[in-house]
């Protein structure tokens, strides 16, 4: 079976957001890049699935040079080679055109992604791809698995879940727990240097949306402390001051 | 010109984040707002739709479509814009409307934006802000293509109700058995809860509660406030909960007017699912909770003190 798995690049869920340029770029002085965890999970269930039943997976990025050791990473956790689309992932249609093209060329058995990547949190990429590629699309999937050409995943609906079947090929975005990330060990980490990382140039692409700037959200207030033994202030605060009850 | 809306149910009632996109749509004030509804449902119900500004519902009366199929509600969607000439489309943010959108975005040569906070700006081009970073930044970005489809977040407009009522009309949509390639074989659902998405209050428990079998307290007040109740990723991790009230950064995202958490640290993953939210309200026995920094209001005691008392103060005061 071979495996498509794309990853962003993305800040540590701990990073502190700043821009730079006019407030049109992220400012990255000092900030820990790291594989989206949707998509870190999307991996790691790759890889399990190739460790039970034979196959490949390759990880693509669509980003620049600076992405490559977020790739070597997902090498170290057990991707078998790499693609990276040598572009700024400027809006989602642009990065779905440019992954939809490696999937063409690459005869996938399963393109798996993240729910959503956590930097534009756009949940629409996985959509889009498979609608280019006329293929089905599942998210959000919290458990996959497959059995010859055929797969039996759950999906996470409001308020519950939903148990689905569908043939391969198809495109998935994963969340947890579909599996549990994995930390890459010494012996990843060493023969993931040596992993094939190819370099592509981007194919001809549109883009639909243009960033006009970025903003940040208006600091937060004090917060009022209320006495433990006095619950009836908080109940009036809320009703009175806050007006939400 | 006309705007296209599509809504969602949830137990037999169109959803309140959809009753917001129907606003949202009016709001625009860019011609006539049209509601598509997907599957079986009560034609009263639909007319309700008018009450938020919709003049007319689409209804595709099916029953293949009463359950969620990303292919085939997005092959429906493509061909209701396609019927009404519709130039924007809105849906609210959820975990059906964002992967349908995607897909219609490519049917019909469009745009899709999701995580809208607010009205757009027409002045020049259409700008609309949504919000990044899981909710720690926002970005203004122009919708540049002909039809622009936009998710809108909670509390992108506020519900303002008309007393008109809509007209209904059905809609006979193309499906094609490839449309159903995906099988829907079980359904696990809890009906009549409050869904943590679109709730107005949300009571989360955190791994200060020590085990599942003390959220008895958390329901009690939840149920006190009609609200839905939520959870930190360690309590559904291992298993007190389930995964869907997982609320942060790799959960759900809620943006409710009132968040009480309760027994939760305010880890910065689970601080991204609420920073949203209107007023947060932080119950911990630890004065350095770092919650307590993202808090309007706090409480610093035992929550299985400070819980019951609270719940007891909220019904007295009802
Ligand atoms: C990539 C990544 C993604 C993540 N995503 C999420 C996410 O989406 N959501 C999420 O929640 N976490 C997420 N986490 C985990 C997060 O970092 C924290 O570990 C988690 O939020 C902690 O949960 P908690 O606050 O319930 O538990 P703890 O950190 O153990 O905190 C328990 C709190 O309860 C208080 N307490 C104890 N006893 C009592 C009592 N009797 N009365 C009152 N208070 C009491 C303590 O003072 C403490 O503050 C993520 C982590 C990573 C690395
Ligand atoms: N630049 C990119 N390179 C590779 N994969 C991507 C990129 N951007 C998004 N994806 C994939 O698409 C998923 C959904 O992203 P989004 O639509 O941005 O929320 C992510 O979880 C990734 O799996």
């Amino acid at each position: 079976m071979k495996i498509l798995v794309c990853i962003t690049h993305v800040p540590d869920t701990t990073s502190k957001i700043s821009f730079s340029d006019n407030n049109t770029k992220l400012n990255s002085a000092g900030v820990q890049f790291i594989i989206g965890p949707y998509d870190d999970y999307a991996l790691a269930r790759a890889v399990e699935l190739k460790e039970a039943s034979g196959g490949t997976v390759t990880v693509l990025n669509v980003g620049e040079a600076d992405t490559e050791p977020t790739i070597r990473k997902a090498l170290a956790i057990g991707a078998d080679d790499a693609i990276r689309i040598n572009a700024f992932p400027t809006d989602s249609y642009f990065v779905a055109q440019q992954i939809a093209a490696v999937a063409k060329e690459g005869n996938y058995d399963l393109i798996l992604m993240g729910r959503e990547s956590i930097d534009f949190n756009g949940g629409m990429v996985h959509g889009m791809v498979a609608e280019m590629l006329g293929l089905p699309s599942v998210s959000p999937v919290m458990k996959l698995d497959i059995d010859g050409g055929k797969a039996t995943l759950s999906r996470e609906i409001e308020g519950g879940k939903e148990t689905l079947e569908l043939n391969l090929p198809f495109v998935a975005g994963c969340q947890e727990p579909i599996a549990e990330w994995k930390i890459p060990n010494m012996r990843g980490i060493m023969s993931a240097r040596t992993k094939k990382l190819e370099v592509r140039e981007p194919a001809q692409a549109e883009t639909k949306t243009k960033l006009d700037n970025y903003e940040l959200p208006a600091p937060k207030g004090e917060v009022k402390m209320i006495d433990k033994d006095n619950v009836d202030e908080l109940v009036r605060l809320l009703k009175n001051e806050a007006k939400v009850i | 010109m006309s705007v296209l809306v599509f809504i969602e149910s949830a137990d037999g009632a169109i959803k309140k984040s959809s009753l917001e996109a129907i606003a949202y749509g009016a709001a625009m004030n860019q011609g006539d707002v049209t509601a598509l509804f997907l599957g079986q449902i009560d034609q009263a119900e639909l007319e309700k739709a008018g009450n938020f500004g919709a003049a007319k519902v689409l209804h595709v009366n099916d029953e293949r479509l009463n359950n969620g199929i990303i292919q085939a509600y997005s092959s429906v969607l493509a061909q209701a814009i396609e019927k009404t000439g519709a130039r924007f489309v809105v849906l609210a943010k959820s975990a059906l409307g964002d992967p349908v959108a995607a897909r219609v975005a490519i049917k019909i040569n469009g745009s899709f934006v999701s995580n809208v906070t607010g009205l757009p700006d027409t002045n020049g081009g259409f700008k609309v802000t949504r919000s990044i970073y899981t909710g720690k930044a926002f970005a203004n970005v122009e919708m540049t293509s002909d039809v622009k489809i936009i998710g809108i977040r909670k509390n992108a407009v506020e519900l303002n109700e008309s007393g008109s009522s809509a007209t209904i009309e059905t809609f006979d949509a193309q499906l094609s058995d490839a449309d159903f390639g995906v099988q829907i074989k079980n359904i696990e659902k809890q009906e009549g809860d409050v869904l943590l998405p679109e709730a107005d209050i949300v009571v989360s428990g955190g791994r200060g509660l020590k085990g599942p079998e003390n959220w008895g307290m958390i329901e009690d007040l939840a149920k006190t406030l009609g609200a839905a109740t939520g959870c930190s990723k360690p309590v559904s991790d291992m298993g007190w909960r389930p995964h869907h009230e997982h609320v942060g950064q790799t959960g759900v995202k809620v943006s409710p007017t009132l968040y009480i958490a309760v027994g939760i640290s305010g880890a910065i993953q689970h601080l991204a699912g609420v920073n949203s939210s209107k007023v947060i309200v932080v119950i911990n026995k630890d004065e350095d909770a770092p919650f307590f920094k993202a808090a309007d209001y706090g409480i610093v005691g035992d929550a299985f003190e400070v819980v019951p008392k609270l719940n007891e103060a909220l019904r007295a005061a009802k």
